[in-house]
């Protein structure tokens, strides 16, 4: 038993939503209990789709249990086929489904259904929604090309050489972060270089389009917490080989193209693929305030492997903590957080991700929704970078993050939310003018962000605790000349720095003895 | 799968249609959202599975801004293995909870579908519970699952399970006790109109904090703000408790009767009552004006949600000049509804249950100028060029008494006015 308050990740029956709601001809039978079908909502609501997840519900209730819960599977499973004719039936349970064991698979074989069906098991007990998603697409890939897969020993056929080299984008789906315009960005990406894209799943594919999966050269890792497990089964049972770069940044999108250059046996110049605006505007001198800002960075493992390069190799950030809710990904995540001397934060629960960011005191969050909120309530600017996110990241633009494109998109979403470099002089020079004082928040961050009444709330003005150290009021007064997106971190430094000396009161002295002391 | 019940008053009543099939509402746990905005002390410890905790924060949406005063235990296979004691882990997690959050002085285990369905038994967990914490707080088990309750119904059983808690009332004593909960500004409202009827012995339950419980005794007089309760109504109709039949206090008119029922029990005329409140009805009817423009001659379908439907079309209906095609209700309780039921009469039907798909398919054939229906239908009943209002913000939004009518005919003018004046795309 575990005590929850938010979570990261639905329940695996929700990852199955979100392939079946991805793809097109697909119709899923969820065995589940009255209530469960708030799960439309994520997409209707959250993304804003036009048409219900393709997903019929049994919604069982007390009065069935025991007797007519299999009776209601059959019905709802003929009753599905009969209206969405889908090409293919996923049938699955939710976790009270499974409780209740009616075998909804073994009964939908036996219900002599006109499509085929693939059952799908959740083990909603021990897994998650990314895990479910991926059990979900490996079923229904495995299901549907376990016929085609080539006797052991049977080399691949070397592509024609009339045939332009092909690949297939594997793993973006609903709800996924940006999943939509990234697509867009990467198959523009890969075209420039020749290469064609045969199918693109789960998104927008139906069960036809899985079936040309082996026609393609390779596959595209893309959202490898969906996509892993049906790359791999490829790579072993096809011999296609998989191309695992995320173009997520700028060096990844260059190694990326180097990647796809290789696996294909491309005759082209990997510098001359596209072009982005992120070298430039990081190396412009407005960017030089960006250096060594100190960043805070959780998310999925993809998206969190990926801003930690981009944030410290392309923004000149620094990298003070690193964390995932992915625990598939947690060996990643560990390696790369130990190679920038940081310990990894793996977790799925919120308050310990809270503590962290209290802790530390970053500059700059990159995070979830969940971060967004913790950030909002720290005073602390925060960008959105990975799911779980709300409908604001769903936006109408267009606004992928893979690619070169991603990495101008990326560029602006996290420096928007700090204060620009002219404007924190600015704010230094003019701190005693009336108009542009502590308290008013810079023009472009409206409501969130910065301002000092935010950040006076997170460090009180008075510490309570017995021992600690008491402001003089010379001291306090010269605190409040330092500009108030940096007076947090001051105050806490000079609070440490006083404990470590041992001093019952900070003064003046202190506090510039402490600036002295963490300037080293 | 529908059959129509035949009714000995068919007449004068509606007729209505049970419906089994496919039900696209949330469960009782998403009561809590409400609830625990309500009482402020009281927090809710569902006992269920990562479903439960993301639906909670799915329904919730934006409301993460603060630590919130609910949680869930999510029970991992070990617990239903038998590999760890259920009853040992949950006191593991209470106590970390009340170490987290002293400030607590209620407790509520909430059941959800897996602790029902491997049969936990958390009124027995509370008692134990309450016994290791005594005097700290108050802890009561309810449940909120879905194969139990629906939507709404999980106040209803959360609020059933204080019933043994309220102290007994003096028998002698008559008292007013409003069930069901409303927003704390409606509370006030209220409170100031009982006053002007000279009515000063009013509780309500739930109240804001959880130990400030009602008493209850023969001298209790119940009046509904919501009709949702039947389960609440009969533990206190059994500790002595009359009900007082009336309509909700939804529109000007269901607003009057619902004064006038309780003043009636106090012996005041429907004249006095009426003559008394005079000011709130005049602001009111000024106030409805401009939204009834919008609504006037519209047709309007009710898909079963929030319980609320009947008082909802009644009120559109009779205030707003909407016209019904359907009001389908995920239950109907004949007793709590028998005001409601006499005013719609013999010309409304109402589908009693859902099977999702027919009922869809029925909105498509008479396309109707506004269907209410839950949160993850509207969107794509919108994207087939059908106007909606999605029922979660009627129970969200404070809607009832006289102050109130604009806004709550607005909830439903408001898609209409909008639809009239984006000359963008098209809705079709």
């Amino acid at each position: 038993m575990e005590l929850t308050l938010w979570t990261y990740e639905g329940p695996p029956h929700v990852g199955a939503i979100r392939v079946a709601a991805s793809m097109r001809e697909v119709h899923l039978v969820l065995h589940a209990p009255q209530g469960d079908t708030y799960a439309d909502l994520l997409f209707t609501m959250i993304e804003r789709e036009g048409r219900r997840p393709p997903v019929t519900w049994t919604t069982f209730q007390a009065r069935d249990l025991g007797s007519s819960t299999a009776e209601m599977v059959i019905e709802t499973l003929q009753g599905a086929c009969e209206r969405y004719q889908p090409q293919v039936l996923l049938v699955a349970e939710s976790c009270t489904g499974e409780l209740i064991q009616d075998q909804p698979g073994a009964l939908a074989k036996g219900a002599g259904l006109s499509a085929p069906v693939i059952p799908i098991e959740m083990a909603a007990y021990t897994r998650k929604e990314n895990w479910g998603a991926s059990e979900t697409f490996y079923q229904l890939v495995r299901g549907l090309l376990a016929g085609q897969v080539p006797k052991p020993g049977e080399e691949r056929a070397p592509r024609a050489p009339d045939q332009a080299p092909s690949v297939n984008i594997l793993g973006p789906t609903k709800l996924g972060f940006r999943c939509r315009d990234d697509v867009v960005e990467v198959r523009r990406l890969l075209e420039s270089m020749g290469v064609r894209v045969n199918v693109v799943a789960p998104l927008d594919a139906t069960p036809r389009d899985l079936l040309r999966i082996p026609e393609a050269d390779a596959n595209i890792n893309l959202a490898p917490e969906v996509s892993d497990l049906t790359c791999e089964w490829l790579r072993r049972q096809f011999k296609q080989p998989t191309i695992s770069t995320v173009p997520l940044g700028w060096g990844a999108t260059r190694d990326f193209i180097a990647e796809v250059i290789e696996t294909l046996g491309l005759d082209i110049d990997a510098d001359t693929v596209g072009e982005s605006r992120l070298p430039w505007y990081s190396r412009s001198v407005d960017s030089t305030y960006l250096t060594g800002k100190r960043v805070f960075i959780f998310a999925d493992g993809t998206h969190a492997l990926a801003a930690a390069r981009m944030a410290r190799d392309e923004m000149g950030f620094e990298v003070v903590g690193l964390g995932t809710y992915s625990r598939e990904r947690a060996r990643d995540v560990r390696a790369l957080a130990s190679e920038y001397g940081l310990e990894a934060l793996i977790t799925d629960d919120y308050l310990a991700v809270e503590r962290a960011v209290t802790e530390l005191q970053p500059e700059l969050v990159l995070g979830t929704q969940m971060e967004r909120h913790i950030a909002k309530r720290l005073g602390i600017p925060c960008a959105v970078i990975s799911t779980p996110a709300h409908v604001q990241d769903y936006p109408a633009r267009y606004s992928p993050q893979m690619g070169f494109e991603g990495t101008n998109v990326i560029f602006d979403t996290w420096v928007h939310p700090l204060i620009m470099g002219l404007e924190e002089h600015l704010l230094t020079m003019f701190r005693d003018d009336f108009e542009f004082n502590d308290d008013a928040v810079p023009s472009h961050l409206g409501g969130e962000g910065g301002g000092a009444q935010q950040t006076d709330n997170v460090t009180p003005m008075t510490p309570a605790e017995p021992g600690a150290v008491a402001w003089a009021v010379s001291a306090e007064k010269e605190l409040r000349k330092i500009p108030f997106f940096v007076r947090g971190k001051a105050r806490r430094n000079t609070e440490h720095f006083a404990q470590e000396q041992g001093l019952s009161v900070i003064d003046v002295e202190t506090l510039y003895e402490a600036k002295a002391h963490f300037s080293r | 799968m529908s059959q129509v019940i035949a009714r000995a008053d068919a007449d004068s009543m509606p007729s209505v249609t049970t419906e089994r099939g496919e039900r696209a509402v949330f469960c009782g746990l998403t009561s809590i959202i409400w609830l625990h905005r309500r009482i402020q002390d009281a927090f809710f410890l569902v006992v269920g599975s990562r479903t439960c905790a993301h639906l909670l924060q799915s329904a919730a949406g934006v409301m993460i801004f603060a630590e919130p005063r609910f949680a869930t235990a999510i029970l991992g296979e070990r617990d239903l293995a038998g590999m760890a004691d259920c009853h040992e882990e949950l006191d593991r997690v209470v106590s970390e909870l009340l170490e987290r959050r002293p400030d607590i002085r209620r407790l509520f285990l909430v059941g959800s579908c897996p602790s029902e369905v491997i049969k936990l038994d958390l009124a027995n967990a509370a008692t134990r519970l309450q016994g290791v914490h005594e005097n700290r707080l108050r802890i009561s088990a309810f449940s909120g699952s879905g194969i139990e309750t629906t939507f709404t119904q999980g106040e209803d059983q959360c609020l059933a399970s204080m019933v043994p808690d309220l102290p007994a009332a003096p028998e002698e004593s008559q008292r007013l006790m409003v069930v069901g909960t409303i927003a704390d500004i409606i509370e006030d409202q209220f409170r100031r109109h009982f006053a002007q009827l000279g009515i000063t012995d009013v509780d309500f339950f739930p109240a804001a904090r959880a130990d400030n419980l009602p008493s209850v005794g023969p001298g209790t007089r119940v009046i509904l703000a919501q009709p949702y309760v039947s389960d609440t109504v009969s533990a206190l109709v059994k500790r002595g408790a009359k009900l007082i039949s009336a309509p909700y206090p939804l529109g000007i008119e269901g607003t009057l009767a619902w004064f006038q029922a309780a003043a009636a029990e106090w012996g005041h005329s429907p004249e006095s009552v009426q003559e008394a409140l005079a000011i709130p009805i005049a602001r009111a009817q000024k106030s409805l004006a401009k939204a009834r423009e919008s609504l006037q001659g519209r047709t309007l379908h009710f898909l079963p949600d929030s319980q609320l439907e009947l008082p909802l079309a009644r009120f559109l209906r009779d205030e707003c000049g909407m016209s019904l095609i359907e009001v389908a209700t995920p239950f109907l309780d004949q007793t709590l509804m028998a005001e409601e039921l006499k005013r719609l009469g013999s010309e409304v039907s109402i589908v009693e249950g859902s099977d999702l798909d027919s009922a869809l398919a029925r909105v498509r054939a008479s396309r109707p100028d506004l269907t209410v229906c839950g949160m993850g239908i509207a969107n794509p009943l919108e994207a087939e060029g059908l106007r909606t209002k999605w029922s979660i913000e009627l129970i969200f939004t404070p809607i009832q008494g006289f102050d109130q009518v604009a806004d709550l005919a607005g909830l439903f003018a408001r898609p209409l006015t909008r639809e009239r004046q984006l000359e963008v795309g098209s809705w079709s």
